[in-house]
């Protein structure tokens, strides 16, 4: 399949642990493995062109997203990660780095702790899967997936990619994007919610991945306590929180986001 | 024939504020609850159920809805049980207990053979999936809300029926000593039915299972249609259903004048807002409505395919006069709804229904003026009707097979 013009993916279908799974593969360079949200992986937005400069960006739809079968023995966060660690080790990429976004910094977090080896350098912004001292992660499936896309964002009218990511006139295929994504998500993420009550722990066996994680300072879905708590218990990691930014920082601050990790990568 | 009686048992506070007001679904805080007023309106409406197995009525249909003021009833367990043992001769349907938000199935086993035990074995135990509301009241995952109701069916009817111990190691639900010291009257256990709105994937799995389908006050002919769809695959199933399969709510609620009973009537729409109720839903809460997975992919095609775009429920909010004129409420005197209960009957030919009075904001003395008259009148004329059109109930003509149940009088003769 030849891709459409430069920066954008070239789409595959191909089955990976056993199950049929849609990739979005892009640019050259090392491999840089991307795990998207739980809004599933439509489009190709700045940060991923950018990024596919100088990388291979990887990006696999979860099972169960638009394009990809769910596995029936899927049932938890242990599942999917494991799935996960299959996948990209039939894909023949790693170890690599990685860069998890929001629910998919999570599934990064469980691959590490059960497969350190498995990443070079890894990047969770805005991740899910602690639960948080102060606050707690908003309830995402008992609001419709578009208030979810406006809270995520601080500013919505100065994202300048927001009406791509969240479009006025909202289309089927993106709405379905979303249900197949909600639905994956919520499988392994409904009680307790959106956390694993161990990882903390689980975390302090990472003494040398490098860990660069990256939090917006308005973010509404999951408290900056989270990204703290990830800190405190990666030893070595660095948090770097982005002013005036909501739960979407490679959307909503793309400049400031690429420059993090880039000098990071 | 049988003739139920039933109620949503709403909330009535007229301090509120929030009676005749359209709210959001699980958008009502409990800080309104004002318990003083529940315990009056339990007891209130225990009373009502008393009252209608005298006057007649062959059985108790009771619902169960959380965390909402439209349905008081938060654990149909309790109502059902509360009627074993002050009644003595109706069937007590419960419509339904919602399996999919019970994490202890073998609990609800032991419940319901409690009740079928201290009601001398007049237990229906329907079986419901819920709606978006339950699995979010309860925690429960929406998205193994079909596997949660099979496994737990099975697992039921397993702990009702097989002697124990035995254990149970399922995808859902686990037990390392399954042996409840509590085991159903009936045998090989109480009947068991599964009310539906519409729902293709429900419909064809209750035909399947040949239990009895109640159609919950859904539009006439989109409930002939899920009727029809219940006897083809019967038939693909190779046995032969009838009116013994087939169950249905409707609104009928009479009066001692025309006047009064329009007066009353137009009470359905003047609670709090029910969102089973047309005319009077509220907001619906769009994301509770549509968990993630709680719907199959698979049903939603089926839905769009089969019963077009009639809504979830075969209705849609529409005013009180539209609803007289199509028969969605029926009110009156006697005289004038015994009719349009006869065209019910024929058009639909179910071999039970349930008459659902009682609601909104009716008062108790509207309630029992509606009993009793149900009692004098239009209870003895509706079971001539079903004499006549052969309607016959799952107590009357085995549903599984078709063929007639002997009565112990008549084996005994």
């Amino acid at each position: 399949m030849m891709a459409v013009n430069v920066g954008e993916p070239v789409e595959q279908e191909l089955v990976l642990a056993n199950t049929t799974v849609k990739l979005k593969k892009s640019g050259s360079g090392d491999p840089l493995l991307i795990l998207h949200s739980e809004m599933g992986n439509a489009g190709w937005l700045k940060y991923q062109q950018e990024l596919a400069k100088d990388h291979t960006v990887y990006m696999l739809s979860h099972p169960g997203c638009m394009g990809s079968d769910q596995p029936d023995w899927i049932m938890n966060m242990r599942d999917l990660a494991g799935w996960y660690l299959q996948a990209i080790e039939e894909l023949g990429i790693t170890p690599m780095n990685v860069i998890g976004l929001s629910f998919g910094g999570w599934i990064a977090a469980e691959m590490a702790v059960m497969s350190p080896q498995t990443f070079n350098k890894m990047i969770l912004v805005s991740a899910t899967g602690i639960k948080p001292e102060e606050g707690e992660i908003f309830d995402i499936f008992g609001v419709t997936p578009q208030v979810f896309q406006q809270k995520s964002f601080f500013d919505p009218s100065n994202t300048s990619e927001y009406q791509i990511v969240c479009p006025d006139e909202l289309t089927e295929e993106l709405a379905l994007e979303w249900e197949y994504a909600r639905e994956s998500t919520c499988r392994v993420s409904w009680r307790p919610y959106m956390y694993y009550p161990a990882l903390p722990n689980l975390l302090n066996r990472l003494k040398n991945l490098e860990t660069l994680i990256v939090w917006g300072s308005e973010d509404e879905i999951v408290p900056l306590n989270s990204g703290q708590i990830y800190n405190r218990n990666i030893q070595g990691s660095r948090l770097e929180v982005i002013k005036n930014c909501g739960h979407r920082p490679e959307i909503e601050k793309v400049g400031e986001f690429l420059k993090l990790v880039k000098e990071f990568l | 024939m049988l003739i139920g009686h039933f109620t949503e048992q709403p909330w009535q506070d007229d301090s509120s504020g929030l009676m005749g007001t359209q709210s959001t679904d699980l958008g009502i805080s409990n800080s309104f609850y004002n318990p003083a007023v529940g315990a009056s309106l339990y007891n209130r409406y225990l009373d009502e159920k008393l009252y209608a197995e005298e006057m007649g009525f062959d059985a108790f249909m009771l619902n169960e809805h959380h965390s909402t003021p439209f349905c008081m009833q938060g654990v149909t367990n309790i109502g059902a049980a509360i009627l074993a043992r002050q009644t003595k001769k109706a069937k007590i349907i419960i419509l339904g207990n919602v399996l999919p938000i019970w994490d202890d199935p073998l609990w609800l086993a032991e419940q319901l053979s409690m009740i079928d035990m201290i009601s001398y074995g007049r237990l229906v135990s329907g079986f419901v999936r819920g709606g978006g509301r339950e699995s979010f009241a309860h925690n429960a995952p929406p998205h193994f809300n079909r596997e949660r109701f099979e496994e737990a069916h099975d697992f039921i009817i397993k702990a009702w029926t097989e002697p124990g111990p035995w254990r149970w190691e399922g995808k859902h639900y686990q037990y390392r000593y399954v042996n409840p010291w509590a085991r159903p009257l009936q045998q090989p256990h109480p009947q068991i039915w599964i009310p539906s709105t519409v729902s293709v994937e429900t419909v064809k799995w209750t035909a399947e299972h040949r239990y009895p389908l109640v159609l919950l006050a859904t539009k006439l002919e989109p409930t002939r249609d899920a009727f029809q769809l219940y006897h083809d695959t019967a038939k693909e199933n190779g046995y032969k259903s009838g009116t013994q399969n087939l169950a249905y709510l409707f609104k009928v609620h009479v009066d001692e004048t025309e006047e009064k009973a329009d007066e009353v009537a137009r009470k359905y729409l003047s609670g709090v807002s029910n969102p089973f109720l047309a005319g009077n839903e509220g907001q619906i809460n769009p994301a509770i409505m549509s968990l993630p997975g709680h719907t199959s992919r698979t049903s939603n095609r089926l839905q769009a395919a089969a019963f077009g775009p009639a809504g979830r429920f075969g209705t849609n909010r529409r005013p009180y006069e539209d609803q007289v004129e199509d028969l969605t409420i029926i009110s009156g005197t006697p005289k004038t709804v015994l009719p349009k209960i006869r065209h019910v009957l024929e058009y639909l030919r179910p071999g039970s229904i349930f008459f659902w009075d009682g609601d909104g904001a009716m008062t108790h003395e509207d309630q029992m003026r509606s009993l009793r008259l149900m009692g004098e009148e239009v209870i003895p004329a509706v079971r001539e009707m079903g004499k006549e059109l052969e309607l016959f109930s799952s107590f009357e003509v085995d549903p599984r097979t078709g063929e007639k149940i002997e009565t112990t009088e008549e084996v005994s003769s």
